[in-house]
């Protein structure tokens, strides 16, 4: 498979006042690959995942996102890739397939290709019950799987996955990395952050954040192999602790 | 544009799944319409007055009589001294007293002049001029009875004869209608789109619609058209309701009242969403509109007219959308003008619209 970059910053910064959220990051993300965005709260993790998706302006660095420019073209962004963001934001007062379809046609997708996907999406899921019940009456792990269907609906090369696991009991978050897999085996790039350090094991390469910058950078077993801890937790309690910045 | 009928679709299902928006948008037409034009009126009745008989005669009888006849007046009380009146001024159960001064009967019969003293209570300045000029109709109607009884000629060189135009019986309500309707409008699709945007970015559910490649332009048209819809049907439902409780009908055409209001409905709901892209919570957003709102109708004419207010007060109503909507509805609904003679109310109402609706575009933040 040829190794050809989709996600690519160079010195990417935010600065929010004499605050820097996020400080000259310089990584590069692989197509298909899983590349979990490792940190503390606060490390400015978010701040950087809303900069790739064209949400915001980076102040300094640059970054490009499936070819396009994060800072100019962040409208060419968007068509290229699918976002989970931290806070559920779906709507709450329509129903399930209602979400999708409102979503599938944002995208322009074909109206027969919407309906055939969501019949599709929901056998997948093993949710064809629960086609039109509300979004807001569907208990947490339901409202996780179907944010992150809903994110990779439109087919997007690349997905960002801001904590799409946080809040959600052990059982579903398996599910929830299953669902992850089967993405990533159709060729879609994750790009994923946590706090579960089991999840991080299941990446195939992850940086890990701290106050701002990237402190670590490689699959799990060379950054367990740099800094001599058994499992993951070790690596990123090593690094964390060195953290200045509180919550 | 072939997302924006799937916006449009989400925007009316959460409308109407809202427990309480449709019944607010029926609801308020209904209470503006019903209840305010009742209430909302500058004619002045049922004043409650008390008479100081101190003559005690068939003259002075026949005048409290003819107060306590009048449409305007209450008859509180029959005082026997101004004191024990007066404290009923003060205590507040009447506005006026009407003093008949003893001898007033003789003073009559002898050279037919005589004086009636009224005391006004004029906390409401308003009140108290029209209650007096009533009472001194009255009064001088009196004396005219008793002259032509006498015989007398009445001394009348000069009477004016008024005549009055648009609004013959001087009812206040042909006047408060239309503008109530332009009011109603500025609550309901001024603050409605106000809460919208900044109701999602609250939610949180903006960011997803931010994340795709969505133009601003059709955001913005699908945050504004259902407005529109709720607005026009505001306007129809209460141009039935005037016609079907007060029985007043435009004298001038529906379709130009439609017209003007979707001018007025653009710029208002553009505003709306635009204080609504600058908000960071729905608080801010509520108050930052209830202070451009009040002001806006404080200085639209509704109550007290443009013209006459001071030079610069009146300069400034022209940055008023309301001024230009409420001018053009009372006229269309009294007057029959036509749309040459409303063109000074249109054109700015459009340079208002474009404006504003430009503006709401322009300040949405897909990216910050």
């Amino acid at each position: 498979m040829r190794e050809e970059i989709v996600i690519r910053a160079e010195g990417l910064t935010k600065k929010f006042g004499s605050f820097v959220a996020t400080d000259h990051i310089t990584f590069e993300v692989r197509r298909g690959e899983i590349f979990g965005f490792l940190g503390a709260n606060g490390a400015g993790k978010t701040t950087a995942m809303r900069m790739l998706c064209g949400l915001s302006q980076p102040s300094e660095g640059r970054a490009q996102v499936a070819g396009y420019d994060v800072a100019t073209e962040y409208e060419q962004v968007k068509r290229h890739i699918g976002y989970m963001s931290q806070k559920f934001s779906l709507y709450d007062d329509l129903t399930v397939e209602e979400n999708l379809r409102l979503f599938g046609g944002i995208y322009g997708m074909e109206r027969g290709r919407v309906e055939e996907k969501i019949g599709e999406l929901l056998g997948e899921l093993g949710f064809e019950t629960g086609r039109k019940t509300m979004v807001g009456s569907l208990p947490m792990g339901w409202k996780q799987k179907l944010s992150f269907s809903l994110a990779i609906f439109h087919e997007p090369g690349i997905v960002f996955l801001d904590e799409p696991t946080g809040g959600v009991d052990p059982v579903t978050r398996r599910q929830f990395w299953e669902l992850i897999y089967r993405a990533a085996d159709r060729g879609i790039t994750v790009f994923v952050t946590t706090h579960y350090m089991d999840e991080a094991e299941y990446c195939d390469r992850v940086s890990i954040m701290v106050d701002g910058r990237i402190d670590a950078l490689g699959t799990p077993a060379e950054l367990k192999a740099q800094f001599g801890g058994p499992t993951m937790y070790e690596v990123f309690y090593a690094l964390a602790r060195t953290a200045k910045r509180g919550d | 544009m072939s997302a924006l009928p799937y916006l449009l679709a989400k925007e009316f299902k959460q409308l109407f799944r809202n427990r309480l928006l449709p019944v607010i948008i029926v609801l308020l037409p209904v209470a503006m319409m019903n209840v305010v034009p009742r209430i909302a009126t500058q004619e002045v009745r049922n004043l409650n007055i008390a008479v100081v008989d101190l003559d005690h005669s068939t003259l002075s009888s026949r005048l409290t009589r003819k107060l306590q006849a009048s449409e305007c007046f209450n008859l509180y009380a029959t005082c026997r001294d101004y004191g024990t009146a007066y404290d009923l001024l003060e205590e507040g159960s009447v506005d006026f007293i009407v003093t008949i001064g003893g001898g007033f009967e003789h003073n009559l019969n002898r050279s037919s002049e005589t004086d009636v003293m009224v005391s006004v209570n004029a906390v409401n300045g308003m009140k108290g001029g029209l209650g007096n000029s009533y009472l001194a109709q009255i009064v001088t109607q009196y004396a005219r009875e008793l002259n032509s009884e006498k015989g007398v000629a009445t001394r009348r060189p000069i009477s004016v004869e008024p005549r009055y135009l648009y609004n013959s019986a001087l009812d206040y309500k042909p006047y408060m209608i239309p503008a109530l309707m332009a009011m109603t409008l500025a609550l309901l699709v001024g603050f409605l789109p106000a809460l919208n945007v900044v109701g999602e970015k609250e939610r949180g559910t903006i960011e997803q619609i931010n994340v795709t490649p969505i133009s601003k332009i059709e955001l913005i048209l699908s945050k504004m058209i259902p407005y529109w819809i709720i607005g026009v049907f505001i306007v129809g439902f209460s141009m039935l309701m005037a016609w079907q409780i007060h029985g007043g009908v435009p004298a001038g055409s529906v379709c130009l009242i439609l017209l003007f209001s979707m001018v007025y409905i653009l710029t208002i709901s553009s505003l709306g969403l635009t204080v609504s892209n600058y908000s960071d919570n729905m608080r801010q957003a509520a108050i930052v509109m209830f202070f451009f709102v009040v002001i806006f109708i404080m200085t639209s004419g509704l109550i007290s007219p443009v013209a006459s207010m001071p030079g610069w007060a009146q300069e400034t109503t022209r940055l008023n959308p309301l001024r230009y909507i409420i001018a053009a509805m009372r006229d269309i609904y009294l007057k029959d003008s036509t749309f040459v003679q409303l063109l000074p109310q249109f054109v700015p109402l459009c340079i208002y619209g474009l404006a504003a609706s430009l503006w709401a575009v322009i300040s949405f933040r897909k990216n910050s």
